[in-house]
C-alpha cells in the first residue's frame, strides 16, 4: 500500500444536503492546500481526518493513512497531529509539561525530560520548560504547538488555518518553520486557509471549495 | 468512567433525581384517600379531606400560602428588574454583584433569625433609635415578627430570593446582547430603566422563567422561614402539614397527607395564574412600547429599586452581623445598643451539642455532593462522548424537583420509608437531600463544561490521549474553578435543607439547620446565635475554599487566573 493520506471519495452531507466532496491522495512529504471562504465547511473537512466530526454532518468515504483504513479509529488512535489557528496550549501545564504530554509514553524521566528540552532548543526555545503558556509570544506559543504535535510522532499533519493569527512577520517564518519539519519527517500535509500566501508558500496542489 | 457505566448515568441521574419525588407523590396520594396500614386505615375514602374542611383554619392558612408565596415573588421579581435595568454595569451595581455569592449561600433559616433579630420590637434596629428617637425605654408591645399578615416573612423570602433571581438574571444577560439593545434605546431618547424594560426584559424573562417558577413555588411552600417568621394561629398550610406529620396520632397523617395535596393543587393553579399573568403583562407591555414614552419618572424607580436592593442586602448582612453579637453577648439590656459584656460562655454551653451537629451537617453535605458531582460529571461527559443534546423538556426535568412542594412529596416519602422499615438512619436523608443538592450541582456546572473549547480535546486526541484521558488531565484540571464552586452550591444546599432532613430523619438526624429551627419557638437568642452562626460558617466555608484552592493552585498560570 502506499504511504500518504488518502481521502477515498470523501462526502460530507448536513442533513441531507452536499457540503464538501474530495477524492485525493496526499504522498509523504507534500501539501495539499484546501481554500474557500469561511463557512465552507473547510474545518469539517478536517474533522472527518481527526474523527470529531459533529453530529449534525454526515460523512461518506474512508480516510486511510498509510495503507491502514482508520475511517473508524476513535481520534486518540490515528496519529493525526493537528495545528488550529489558535495554540490551544494547556493552561493548566507548564510549557515543558505540554511538550511532555505530546511525547508518545516510554523512557524513563531523565529521558523524556532530555527530549522535551532537547525539542525547545530546536525552536529556540532553550530554557522555556518551566514557562507559564500564557507569559509566551504569539510566535513562540506557535512553537511550542508544533513541537508538541510533532513529539507524538503523527504520520500526517492537518493545518486548520495555523497561520491565521499570527503577524506577517512571524507568520512567514513560522509558515516555513511547519513546512520545513514536515518535508524532513516525510508528513503529508493536508492544509485549510483562505489566505493565497499560505497557499504559495506551501507549493502544492490546491483545491478551491465554495 | 468506563465505555460501558457512562451512557447509565443519566438515567441513573434521572432515578435519584425524580424517584423520590414519585415515589413520594404516590405515598402521599394514598394515605390522602384513607389508605395508611401502619395506621390501620384502608381505603379508599375521603374522610381525610373531609377532616381537613372541617378545621377551622384552613381558609387563613390556604390564603396564607398563597399571598406570602405570590407576594415575596413578584416583590423580589420587580426588584431584580427595576434593580437590573436602572443600574446594570454601573458601580453600586458591581458592589451587589460582589456581595450575591455570601448573600445566596446564607441558609434560610440563618437569614430568617437574623432579620428577626433586626426587626423584632427588641431587635437591633429598635435598639439603635431607642430611646433618642422613639422615647421608648422598654421594648414596644407590637406584633412584628410573626404578624398575621404574613409580612416578615415575606421579607424573609425576598431578601433571600432577591440574591438567587439576581445571580440568574446576571447569567441571562450575557446571553441577550444586553448592552448594545440599550444603546440603540439610549441613542432613540429612552431612559435607562425603560429602554431597559422595553428591550431587554422580555428577552431575559424568557430566559428566567423557570428560576422564577421555582422561587414562587418554594415560597409557597416554605416551612423553615415560616415557622420563624410567619404567623402561628394560624400557620400557614405547609407549617399545618408538618405539625400534623409530626403528631404522635398515626392517624393524623391521613389529614397530613390531604393538606400535602392540597398544597400541591395550590402550587400548581398558582402556577398556571403565573403563566396567564405573564400573558397579560406581555399584551400591556406591547400597549407600552406602541406608546412610545420615553420614562420621565426613570431616575426615581431606579433610586427607589437601588434603595431596596440595598436594603434587601444589608438586611441579610446585618442580621448575620446581630447573630454574631447576640452568640458573644453577656448580658444585654434593652435598648442598649452592644450587649454590656462579651463572653464566650454562650460558645462553651452550646458548642458540644453543636459541633455534633456541624459533623452530621457536613458528613451529609460532603457526601451527597460528592454523589451529585460525579452524576453530573458523568451526564455531562456522557452528552459531550455520544453527542446527546438535552432538550427544553430535559430542562423541565432538572427543574421538577424543585417545583414540586417540598411539602407535597416529602411526607408520602416519609410514610412509604415507614411502612417499609427503612425511614432508619442517614442515608434515607442523604438519598433525600440528593433531589435537591444534584439540579443545583448540574445547573452550576452545565454552563462552564459545554462553554469549554472542544478543540483542546481534539488535539489532546491528537497527541494520543485517550477519552478519560482527556477528561481527567485537560479537562477537569482547566474546570477546576467551576467545579469546586458547584461543589460549594451543593454544600450550601445541603446545609441549608430543613424538611428532607426532619421528616425523613424522623428526627433523629439533627443538623445545624433543624437545631436551629427547633430553637425558634424557644427564643433563646444566644443559642440561635451559636447555631445560625455556624449554619452560616458551613455553607460560607466552601465558596471560599473555591476561590482559594484555584488562586492557590493555578498562581502561576495567567490562562487559568479568570477562568
Amino acid at each position: 500500500m502506499p504511504k500518504g493520506l488518502t481521502l477515498d471519495q470523501v462526502v460530507i452531507t448536513k442533513n441531507g444536503a452536499p457540503l464538501v466532496a474530495l477524492d485525493r491522495h496526499i504522498a509523504p512529504g507534500e501539501v495539499l492546500t484546501v481554500m474557500g471562504p469561511s463557512g465552507v465547511g473547510k474545518s469539517t473537512l478536517l474533522s472527518v481526518v481527526t474523527g470529531t466530526l459533529a453530529s449534525d454532518f454526515r460523512a461518506t468515504g474512508r480516510v486511510v493513512l498509510d495503507g491502514q483504513d482508520i475511517t473508524h479509529l476513535p481520534p486518540h488512535q490515528r496519529m493525526v497531529g493537528i495545528l488550529f489557528q489558535d495554540d490551544l496550549l494547556f493552561p493548566h501545564l507548564s510549557v515543558g509539561a505540554n511538550l511532555a504530554f505530546g511525547l508518545r509514553t516510554g523512557g524513563t524521566r531523565t529521558d523524556r525530560r532530555a527530549k522535551v528540552e532537547a525539542a525547545l532548543s530546536e525552536v529556540g526555545l532553550d530554557g522555556f520548560f518551566d514557562r507559564d503558556p500564557a507569559t509566551l509570544s504569539g510566535g513562540q506559543k506557535a512553537r511550542v504547538a508544533l513541537m508538541r504535535m510533532l513529539l507524538s510522532n503523527p504520520c500526517a499533519l492537518l493545518l486548520d488555518e495555523a497561520f491565521s493569527r499570527l503577524d506577517t512577520a512571524r507568520r512567514a517564518q513560522t509558515r516555513s518553520l511547519v513546512f520545513d519539519r514536515a518535508r524532513a519527517l516525510d508528513l503529508p500535509v493536508l492544509m485549510v486557509t483562505h489566505d493565497a500566501e499560505d497557499a504559495a508558500a506551501a507549493g502544492g496542489e490546491i483545491v478551491t471549495l465554495g | 468512567m468506563k465505555g460501558r457505566f457512562l451512557p447509565v448515568l443519566p438515567l441513573l441521574t434521572l432515578a435519584v433525581m425524580l424517584g423520590p419525588v414519585v415515589a413520594g407523590l404516590w405515598g402521599t396520594l394514598l394515605p390522602a384517600f384513607g389508605h395508611l396500614p401502619a395506621a390501620g386505615e384502608f381505603g379508599p375514602s375521603l374522610a381525610p379531606f373531609q377532616a381537613l374542611g372541617d378545621w377551622p383554619g384552613l381558609p387563613r392558612a390556604v390564603g396564607l400560602s398563597l399571598t406570602t408565596g405570590i407576594g415575596a415573588t413578584v416583590i423580589a421579581l420587580v426588584i431584580v428588574a427595576l434593580l437590573t435595568a436602572g443600574w446594570s454595569g454601573t458601580k453600586p451595581f458591581r458592589a451587589l454583584e460582589r456581595a450575591l455569592s455570601p448573600l445566596l449561600s446564607v441558609p434560610h433559616a440563618a437569614a430568617a433569625f437574623g432579620l428577626a433579630f433586626l426587626i423584632a420590637p427588641s431587635g437591633w434596629v429598635s435598639r439603635l433609635l431607642s430611646p433618642g428617637v422613639t422615647g421608648w425605654e422598654r421594648p414596644p408591645d407590637l406584633l412584628i415578627v410573626q404578624d398575621q399578615w404574613g409580612l416578615a416573612m415575606m421579607a424573609g423570602l425576598v431578601v433571600k430570593e432577591v440574591p438567587f433571581l439576581l445571580l440568574m438574571t446576571l447569567s441571562a444577560l450575557g446571553q441577550t446582547d444586553a448592552q448594545r439593545s440599550q444603546a440603540v434605546a439610549a441613542a432613540l431618547g429612552y431612559g435607562r430603566v425603560t429602554g431597559w424594560l422595553k428591550t431587554v426584559f422580555p428577552r431575559v424573562y424568557a430566559q428566567i422563567r423557570l428560576p422564577v417558577y421555582v422561587v414562587l413555588a418554594y415560597a409557597m411552600s416554605v416551612v423553615d422561614v415560616a415557622v420563624i417568621l410567619g404567623p402561628n394561629t394560624p400557620p400557614p398550610l405547609s407549617v399545618q402539614i408538618v405539625k400534623w406529620m409530626s403528631d404522635p396520632d398515626l392517624a393524623m397523617r391521613l389529614q397530613a397527607a390531604a393538606a400535602a395535596l392540597l398544597q400541591l393543587a395550590l402550587v400548581i393553579a398558582a402556577l398556571i395564574a403565573w403563566r396567564m399573568g405573564e400573558a397579560l403583562v406581555a399584551r400591556l407591555g406591547k400597549r407600552w412600547i406602541m406608546a412610545g414614552g420615553r420614562g420621565r419618572v426613570d431616575r426615581a424607580v431606579a433610586v427607589t429599586a437601588l434603595a431596596f436592593g440595598t436594603t434587601s442586602a444589608l438586611a441579610v448582612l446585618m442580621g448575620l452581623a446581630v447573630l454574631a453579637v447576640w452568640s458573644f453577648a453577656g448580658f444585654w439590656g434593652f435598648p442598649d445598643a452592644l450587649p454590656d459584656t462579651a463572653t464566650l460562655k454562650n460558645w462553651m454551653r452550646h458548642g458540644p451539642s453543636a459541633a455534633g451537629a456541624l459533623w452530621e451537617t457536613a458528613l451529609i453535605a460532603v457526601t451527597v455532593t460528592a454523589a451529585a458531582l460525579i452524576l453530573t460529571l458523568g451526564c455531562l461527559e456522557a452528552e459531550y462522548r455520544h453527542n446527546l443534546s438535552v432538550s427544553q423538556r430535559g430542562m423541565w426535568l432538572l427543574y421538577l424537583p424543585l417545583l414540586v412542594p417540598q411539602t407535597a412529596f416529602l411526607p408520602g416519602l416519609q410514610s412509604l420509608l415507614l411502612s417499609v422499615g427503612a425511614d432508619v438512619g442517614i442515608w434515607p436523608v442523604m438519598a433525600a437531600h440528593l433531589v435537591f443538592v444534584l439540579p443545583y450541582v448540574f445547573l452550576s456546572l452545565a454552563d462552564p463544561f459545554r462553554a469549554w473549547d472542544a478543540r483542546v480535546g481534539t488535539v489532546a486526541a491528537a497527541l494520543g490521549a485517550s477519552p478519560d484521558g482527556v477528561l481527567w488531565r485537560v479537562r477537569v484540571p482547566m474546570l477546576v474553578r467551576p467545579i469546586l464552586t458547584a461543589t460549594a452550591v451543593g454544600i450550601a444546599v445541603s446545609v441549608g435543607q430543613y424538611l428532607p432532613t426532619l421528616l425523613i430523619g424522623g428526627g433523629r438526624v439533627s443538623t445545624l439547620t433543624t437545631e436551629a429551627v427547633a430553637l425558634a419557638s424557644g427564643g433563646d437568642r444566644r443559642a440561635i446565635g451559636v447555631y445560625g452562626l455556624l449554619q452560616t460558617g458551613a455553607a460560607l466555608l466552601p465558596f471560599a475554599v473555591a476561590l482559594a484552592v484555584p488562586a492557590l493552585l493555578w498562581r502561576n498560570r495567567k490562562g487559568l487566573r479568570y477562568a
